[in-house]
């Protein structure tokens, strides 16, 4: 409790040495510490062992498998033919539609509320996009296949049809001049599990993109008013460069969100284990989906190599979620100051 | 409240003088003859470009599809309705402004209609789950009743949701229990023992937070169930949420225990507190609404995780309220099975969880937004009434003991120098006393 200063040796007072500075922080201070230090030690030894964990069990798989694990589009691991290419080609395509959704959406909303919203509505407009995040992805799940799914048919089916020459957006056996072709090839794709999955991560992207967007300095903006830009030339001019940083990491952020979203994707898709480039085609496959789908009828093996898919899934987030938070943490002011 | 200027020719007011409104005076036509204008930017012909070219971009389109061209589809009509109004109100815009001006106008418009856009989403994904549950939620024994006796062709009058509801609760105060004093103990751990150690906890922590949930699921799945031996049950869905809910929390409280001004901390050291009272008696009680807004967020998130509870509870239909043993469903697991099945009473039930759901979390949203969305150190009302009470109690009670310097006093700790009247007279009194003994801030 007290912090005594021990001055070195009585002896040399004349010398104008530097002194040996100790604070004796007393029993009850070195017990929070100490309280305080293995709480923190608890919670990373539990984050790491997640990692660790998944990894002792994915062990057998992944042995076994060897790189063939990153090439293989199967997945019957007790035949001894598995690997997460088609698993990982659909989680990435799902969520770059995604971001492809939410990104232009999260944007304008992000500039709307910290340039032109009102005052009175801006903070409404906050709680509004965070509620926004809070709601349960299985309510999301839902609202995709029973209500967005029957809507967005016929835009996916004109985008097949007048589009269909770009490769990815071909639905093979579709036929334009059928009035009568059957809906069936253009849902549960991944365009629509990444339509819902955009919806999802748009306000995770657009609270970070905001919270930048805000922070652009004052005097700046009037400097650009001031020397007559409009309110768009100010934004473009101050507003956007000064909110890059915070942008791209916001996506990345979402990025990581999309790549792990499991029951909104899962009750969407049909799961397949082809490598399907086909964004608007029926059928699309990703890790979590795999994963929720298997996992009760995995026998040993089959769990050790679903771990293994975890494991990656894991790795990929942890990789993206990384590189966001540097970008978002360098773009922001006063980072550097805390910690 | 300024107090007006004397209009001419008025009486002077008797004494004590009161304040007048200067609204409720008669107002005096300026001098110079000028009136008040109207700052705001919005002229009428803003207004009328923006009306005019949306009519006219609805009525082209409704031509286009109904009459010209083979096309269908709501959104489709949508987006082209919106490409039309662009156009069109760009040509509106073009005849009175000049080239800049007219691409800010474009730039507001693709904005506000973006922002627009994002709440109308939000509007219409929670609208539609509770308007589809309501075939559900008018029976009261959707409330009251689980689904052991109702088999899938059962209409909806038989059968509920209690069981989920349940199990929900049970799930979520164990994960509770295990996050909040952690979670806790960890951001407060991250602020007040700063150095190497605690910037890598935070920097995995925040890597943590999107931890894809199907991932903690699977944790606790081969740690609890596989390793252990386990069955899947209410505890092992539990740990799951922890693990999922733990950086979400831990994330927040940080973030907001960041924002306690260092001058309070270092006033406290200053008055030589230690730096656990420093934690207990400044810095939490300085930033508790922010606290709780972090614990409630993070339980808003929780709840509804699926995927987690998916891989570790399983999936029963009776009321299961041990939680250590036999599986245990969750609102959003219920909802997720009852979805599965074709019978539309099932997906009516399905539906009616989910909107259970979603009012559970609007409920902890608005708490959340009722007890936070203050910053450190800013008080309700009641709260600053308390302060103030509890500081007259404090300055009576020192008045006293430094009035009476009784004998008896020497059972209680001496009054810090700084609070006696004669106070920096003598040597001061070692830092035996408690300067923080009182409690300032942590009356709640």
């Amino acid at each position: 409790m007290t912090a005594g200063v021990d001055v070195g040796g009585a002896a040399d007072i004349g010398a104008d040495g530097p002194r040996r500075l100790h604070a004796d922080p007393g029993l009850p201070d070195r017990l929070f510490r100490l309280v305080l230090r293995s709480g923190g030690g608890l919670v990373l030894a539990v984050m790491l062992l997640v990692g660790g964990f998944l990894l002792y069990r994915a062990w057998l798989a992944l042995d076994r498998a060897g790189w063939s694990f990153l090439t293989t589009a199967e997945w019957a691991p007790d035949a001894g033919r598995f690997g997460i290419a088609a698993v990982l080609v659909g989680t990435l395509l799902i969520a770059a539609v995604a971001v492809c959704v939410a990104v232009p959406l999260a944007t304008g909303a992000a500039l709307y509320i910290s340039e032109y919203a009102p005052p009175g509505l801006r903070r409404t407009l906050i709680s509004v996009v965070d509620l926004m995040a809070a709601v349960p992805s299985v309510v999301y799940g839902l609202w995709g296949v029973f209500f967005l799914q029957d809507r967005v048919l016929p835009t996916a089916r004109w985008i097949a049809t007048y589009l269909g020459w770009i490769p990815f957006l071909d639905v093979t056996g579709a036929d334009p001049a059928d009035p009568l072709a059957p809906a069936s090839l253009y849902t549960s794709s991944t365009f629509i599990a990444g339509l819902v999955v955009g919806m999802m991560i748009a306000p995770i992207i657009c609270s970070i993109m905001r919270e930048v967007f805000s922070q652009a300095p004052a005097g700046e903006r009037e400097g650009a008013y001031a020397l007559g830009a409009t309110r768009w030339g100010m934004i473009r001019s101050v507003v956007l460069p000064f909110g890059k940083g915070g942008m791209i990491g916001g996506t990345m952020l979402g990025l990581g969100r999309a790549l792990g979203e499991t029951i909104a994707v899962f009750m969407i898709i049909s799961l397949t284990f082809d490598i399907q480039w086909h964004v608007l085609q029926s059928g699309s496959s990703s890790v979590s989906s795999l994963i929720a789908l298997r996992y009760g009828e995995a026998s040993g093996f089959g769990m050790s190599a679903l771990m293994a898919a975890g494991f990656a899934l894991f790795v990929l987030t942890l990789v993206v979620n990384f590189a966001a938070s540097s970008i978002v943490a360098r773009s922001r002011s006063g980072a550097g100051s805390d910690a | 409240m300024t107090v007006a200027p004397e209009a001419p020719g008025a009486r002077r007011p008797p004494w004590p003088p009161r304040t007048e409104l200067p609204g409720l005076l008669p107002r005096t036509e300026a001098p110079g003859g000028e009136r008040r204008r109207t700052l705001t930017a919005l002229r009428d012909t803003d207004v009328y470009a923006v009306v005019g070219s949306l009519a006219a971009a609805l009525a082209l389109t409704w031509l286009l599809f109904t009459r010209l061209l083979p096309f269908d589809g709501v959104v489709g009509f949508v987006v082209t309705a919106y490409g039309f109004f662009l156009l069109l109100y760009a040509l509106l815009v073009s005849f009175d402004e000049s080239g800049p001006a007219v691409v800010d106008r474009i730039a507001a418009a693709v904005v506000r209609s973006l922002g627009l856009l994002l709440v109308a989403i939000l509007a219409v994904v929670v609208v539609y789950a509770l308007v589809e549950g309501r075939k559900a939620l008018v029976h009261l024994n959707f409330f009251t009743q689980d689904m052991e006796l109702a088999g899938p062709l059962e209409p909806l009058s038989v059968g509920g949701a209690l069981h989920a509801a349940l199990g929900t609760l049970i799930m979520i105060v164990i994960a509770l229990v295990v996050t909040v004093p952690l979670g806790l103990v960890c951001a407060v751990f991250l602020n007040e023992v700063p150095g190497p150690f605690a910037r890598f906890v935070r920097t995995i922590v925040e890597a943590m937070t999107a931890l894809p949930s199907i991932v903690a699921g699977l944790f606790i799945y081969a740690t609890v169930i596989l390793g252990l031996g386990m069955d899947q049950s209410g505890l092992a869905a539990s740990f799951a949420l922890s693990v999922m809910m733990l950086p979400i929390i831990i994330r927040a409280a940080d973030v907001v225990i960041r924002l306690v001004p260092g001058t309070l901390r270092e006033a406290a050291y200053a008055t030589g507190a230690s730096s656990w009272r420093t934690a207990w008696h400044v810095v939490l009680p300085t930033c508790r609404s922010g606290l709780t807004t972090s614990v409630i967020l993070g339980t808003a998130r929780g709840i509804g995780e699926t995927s987690p509870v998916l891989l570790t509870a399983g999936f029963t239909s009776e009321t299961n309220l041990d939680p250590l043993h036999g599986p245990m469903v969750s609102l959003p697991l219920a909802t997720f099975e009852f979805v599965k099945s074709p019978e539309p009473a099932m997906a009516s039930r399905g539906f009616g969880t989910a909107s259970l759901l979603m009012a559970l979390v609007l409920l902890l949203f608005v708490a959340a937004r009722v007890v936070g969305g203050r910053g450190p150190g800013h008080l309700t009302r009641r709260q600053e009434h308390r302060r103030v009470t509890a500081s007259r109690r404090d300055a009576s009670r020192f008045a006293e003991r430094g009035a009476g310097a009784r004998p008896s006093a020497d059972a209680k700790p001496p009054v810090p120098a700084a609070d006696r009247p004669d106070g920096p007279s003598g040597p001061a009194t070692p830092q035996s006393s408690d300067p923080f003994r009182t409690r300032p801030g942590s009356s709640s």
